[in-house]
């Protein structure tokens, strides 16, 4: 009988010997599993706080760039033309203009870098310096500045003002230390005179890290790069953001109407909607393929127009508007519908006057993010020649343009590596923060309106 | 001004048309012996469609072809030389002469043949003009006419508009069709001109991607061997879907399953910022960031990296496709049924044993789905792989290497001067439709997928 008993009970605790080895190794294996799912979220937001650091830090310094400030004597002897000439009633507007397009070049060719020149003389009248690696020190735009200030207000010649002038890209590289400091002569961008001076302006407070606000009046300039800025970029992103809302939403929301409210169940509405699920999953540049063929081979409209761009972009952001616009469709209770058509309203007063105001939230909400996904899109518009290099701002949707994202897609492949990654990292700032303010606008009336239905 | 007259002229059509539409209903309603079968409101916007559609129309002809007509009669008031002159000058003396009738003159004495030009151009205009204008009204108002004729007791005009309305709505919807269409047509006849010029096994089969600028004046076509680009997109699609797929599942499954309701509300719109974020974005990242940092770390334990590589590409590509796996493995895990881990949990059977052994199978054909859909979205993927993958389309199998992509050669073929007659910017068109048809396959299939799997639930 302890036989028996003894023999019963070994193999039981051999078991839960077993069973407990194997509850450890499952336990460990439940643990291990747990971690890999708390490493990978890690990861994920690794990569998010990575990307989001890496632009801010490389971006924010170049919002703040070396300025100079001197005082600048429009000398009458340097600036030609004399003064401005005015409209008389004998001469026709084409001689008018023709005499005041003579002066402006008069104006235009004279010698407005020794202007510049002496204006820094002054402030360090016994340092020695090439004019060359004088001039080195200021933007290739100080010329034109001080020359549009002058045509802004001619009366300022043969007088001393107070002006500040951007520093060149090169002497914001040193005097930030995005260049390597330490590197020989023959390796700096800038003689070691320039550096010399530049350093001593930092000290004696003529140069200065001011807010960059031209970042967002100027246009982008090849030959100035220290003065580029992202107006022509910004104006040809609005056009196109006003094309896609007006044909994008208007189309969108009609169509979501029909298919969700209206369509009977046939092979044609089937056909469509098989189309818009595959017109969102085709690749962007496909759409860019089409405008290059269509709108501008066949229809030929101006390339590196926003109007086109606007066209392209509103063809992908249909699909979006479409389905967001259904599902909110979808949302609004059956109810409301059996009810206004059981007090005699017909399927078109039921739709319009009841149904879509309701979601009107949602359709709202589908058009910001459509027009943010919108905003960023690149690889299409550069098919479609918006990637040429514009310097003006586009005052019509028919003008040549560029747009934010395909701006931030020239300034990368710009040489001055070292000036262009923040400036780069700048306009991604600028792009980024839109699409954020788009957002939380989306959000924030999202929920008002939420709240007041 | 011309703009503003023709607004001023069809809006007081518009509110002329509506207001007799709707004043002579309110009339015939307001004589009780008849009953009008819609509401005045219905009759004015039909009156209204009656009269500005024609007037629109109208105007739009002329829109589409007023400039032809007014060049061909300016040349034709000019001495008969003129229309020998090319087509560059030509354009200069119409210039001209609009300049001079337009009041703003021209630089020096316009000639005498110039003047009489101009003199009868400006009265052409005007006459033209309101010519137009008069021929538009006239049918506005004859649309009007008969619009309001028809005002009765038996004009079901309320269902009428609707029908307008309906149709609007049909055409509005029929767009997604023509994009096709237009995507579609406009790929194939070009791709078909390609093939005029390089024969399409070539084109498919070729293992040489290099195709001669014409300015390199060899006179020779190049060769455009499909296979290095197709090479190049598939491998850094591996390398995306390699880091995509295990971190986009598993943080989805660990949301769904571990997390906490607190935790969950904050990381998942982190991870979905990822999504939102521009691919030019992506780019520079993989191009500033991530890339020194792979040269670097290869330099550290002895292997050549390069900066720009499949590698760099695909890694950065993979970060942006997880939240488009994690969101649309988290909706299909949500959908296998409860019961079934409740009761696989019942039995004894730990938290990731019964993830791994009852969610993830009865998942699957939805993760396969996802994961289809994820790689249409890489192959078609183009900033990234423009900036980051080094431009270099040579067949190499090393991702440590620079390689190129079907979206790369199609930005560098066309994004220079596209003249639509060369095989060296057509044959973008061709890689055009390789990547939809591809992509369409995957969407096709991925999409059937999907829905099988939620009906087998449902």
């Amino acid at each position: 009988m302890t036989d028996t008993l003894l023999s019963a009970a070994s193999p039981g605790s051999r078991n839960r010997e077993q069973v407990r080895k194997g509850l450890r190794r499952r336990h460990r294996s439940e643990v291990l599993f747990r971690w890999a799912g708390i490493l990978s979220i890690v990861a994920a937001l690794g990569f998010v706080a990575i990307l989001f650091g890496m632009i801010l830090s490389k971006g924010m310094p170049s919002f703040w760039q070396s300025t100079l400030h001197l005082e600048a004597y429009f000398d009458p002897e340097l600036i030609e033309g004399g003064p401005q000439p005015q409209r008389e009633d004998s001469n026709s507007d084409a001689d008018y203009q023709r005499a005041y397009s003579n002066w402006q070049r008069a104006v235009t060719l004279s010698n407005w870098n020794t202007v510049v020149e002496t204006a820094i003389r002054a402030q360090v009248p016994e340092f020695e310096i090439e004019t060359g690696d004088l001039l080195d020190l200021v933007t290739t735009a100080a010329r034109f500045q001080l020359r549009d200030q002058y045509f802004a207000n001619p009366d300022v010649l043969g007088q001393t003002m107070p002006v500040s002038i951007l520093g060149s890209a090169n002497t914001d590289n040193w005097l930030k230390g995005t260049i390597d400091r330490s590197q020989p002569d023959a390796r700096q961008q800038l003689a070691p005179e320039t550096r010399q001076l530049a350093d001593q302006f930092l000290e004696q407070g003529i140069i200065r890290f001011d807010f960059a606000g031209h970042i967002f009046t100027n246009v982008d300039s090849r030959s100035a790069p220290a003065s580029a800025g992202l107006a022509g970029a910004f104006m040809g992103s609005l056009y196109m953001m006003m094309v896609v809302i007006v044909l994008a939403v208007p189309i969108g929301v009609a169509s979501a109407v029909y298919l969700e409210e209206f369509a009977p169940k046939n092979r044609w509405t089937d056909l469509i909607e098989v189309n818009i699920n595959n017109l969102a999953a085709v690749p962007s540049i496909v759409f860019g393929l089409l405008g290059a063929a269509v709108f501008i081979n066949y229809f030929g409209l101006p390339r590196s127009a926003p109007i086109v761009g606007g066209l392209v972009l509103t063809l992908m952001t249909l699909p979006t508007i479409i389905i967001a616009t259904r599902s909110s469709l979808r949302a609004v209770p059956p109810s409301l519908r059996q009810a206004a058509l059981g007090l005699g309203a017909s399927r078109n007063q039921t739709v319009f006057h009841h149904v879509l105001p309701m979601t009107f939230p949602g359709i709202l909400t589908a058009t910001i993010i459509g027009v943010a996904q919108a905003l960023g899109e690149t690889a299409p518009l550069l098919l479609i020649g918006m990637s040429a290099f514009i310097a003006n701002i586009p005052s019509s949707p028919m003008d040549s343009a560029t747009a934010l994202p395909v701006q931030i897609y020239l300034w990368q492949g710009n040489e001055n590596r070292n000036f262009f990654e923040a400036r780069t990292s700048a306009a991604i700032i600028v792009l980024l923060g839109l699409m954020l303010m788009l957002n939380a606008i989306a959000i924030f009336l999202r929920s008002r309106l939420e709240k007041r239905a | 001004m011309n703009a503003l007259v023709i607004a001023a002229l069809l809006l007081v059509l518009l509110t002329f048309s509506y207001q007799v539409g709707w004043s002579r209903s309110r009339k015939l309603a307001g004589n009780k012996s008849q009953h009008l079968h819609s509401r005045p409101i219905y009759h004015g916007v039909l009156a209204a469609l009656f009269a500005v559609l024609p007037a629109m129309v109208i105007i739009g002809i002329w829109a589409l072809f007023s400039e032809q007509v007014t060049n061909s009669f300016i040349v034709a008031q000019l001495p008969p030389e003129t229309a020998q002159l090319s087509q560059m000058q030509l354009q200069a003396a119409i210039a001209r002469v609009k300049a001079i009738a337009s009041g703003y003159g021209v630089v020096g004495e316009p000639s005498a043949t110039e003047v009489v030009a101009a003199q009868v151009f400006a009265s052409y205009q005007q006459i033209s003009f309101l010519a137009v204008l008069a021929a538009a009204a006239a049918i506005g108002a004859g649309g009007l006419f008969w619009a309001q004729r028809r005002i009765g007791p038996r004009l079901r005009a309320r269902t009428e508009v609707e029908i307008f309305v309906r149709i609007a709505l049909m055409a509005c919807s029929a767009v997604a069709i023509v994009t096709t269409l237009g995507i579609v047509l406009s790929l194939l006849s070009d791709a078909l001109r390609f093939f005029s010029f390089i024969n399409p096994l070539d084109f498919f089969f070729g293992t040489t991607w290099n195709p001669r600028f014409q300015s390199a004046g060899t006179g020779s076509a190049g060769e455009y061997g499909l296979l290095p680009l197709l090479w190049g997109t598939v491998m850094i699609s591996i390398i995306a879907m390699l880091v995509a797929v295990p971190i986009g599942l598993m943080s989805a499954i660990y949301l769904s399953q571990y997390a906490d309701e607190r935790v969950r509300n904050v990381v998942k719109p982190i991870i979905e910022v990822l999504a939102g974020i521009p691919t030019i974005v992506y780019g520079f990242f993989a191009l500033v960031t991530v890339g020194p940092f792979f040269a670097a770390a290869g330099d550290a334990v002895g292997i050549d990296i390069n900066a720009t590589s499949a590698l760099t590409a695909g890694v950065v590509m993979g970060i942006m496709i997880i939240p488009f796996i994690s969101s649309l493995s988290d909706d299909i895990i949500a959908q296998v049924p409860r019961a079934m881990r409740d009761g696989s949990l019942g039995l004894g059977a730990t938290q990731s044993e019964t993830i791994r052994n009852v969610l993830l199978p009865a998942a699957l054909p939805g993760i396969v789905g996802a994961v289809l859909l994820a790689v249409s979205r890489a192959i078609g993927e183009t900033m990234i792989v423009v900036l980051a993958a080094g431009n270099s389309p040579v067949l190499r199998f090393n991702p440590a290497e620079p390689t190129s992509t079907v979206t790369v050669s199609i930005v560098n073929q066309l994004t220079g001067d596209a003249d639509f007659t060369s095989p060296q910017s057509l044959v973008a068109f061709a890689l055009g439709l390789t990547l939809f048809a591809m992509t369409l396959l995957l969407n096709v299939m991925a999409l059937y997928i999907v829905r099988k799997f939620r009906e087998q639930y449902e």
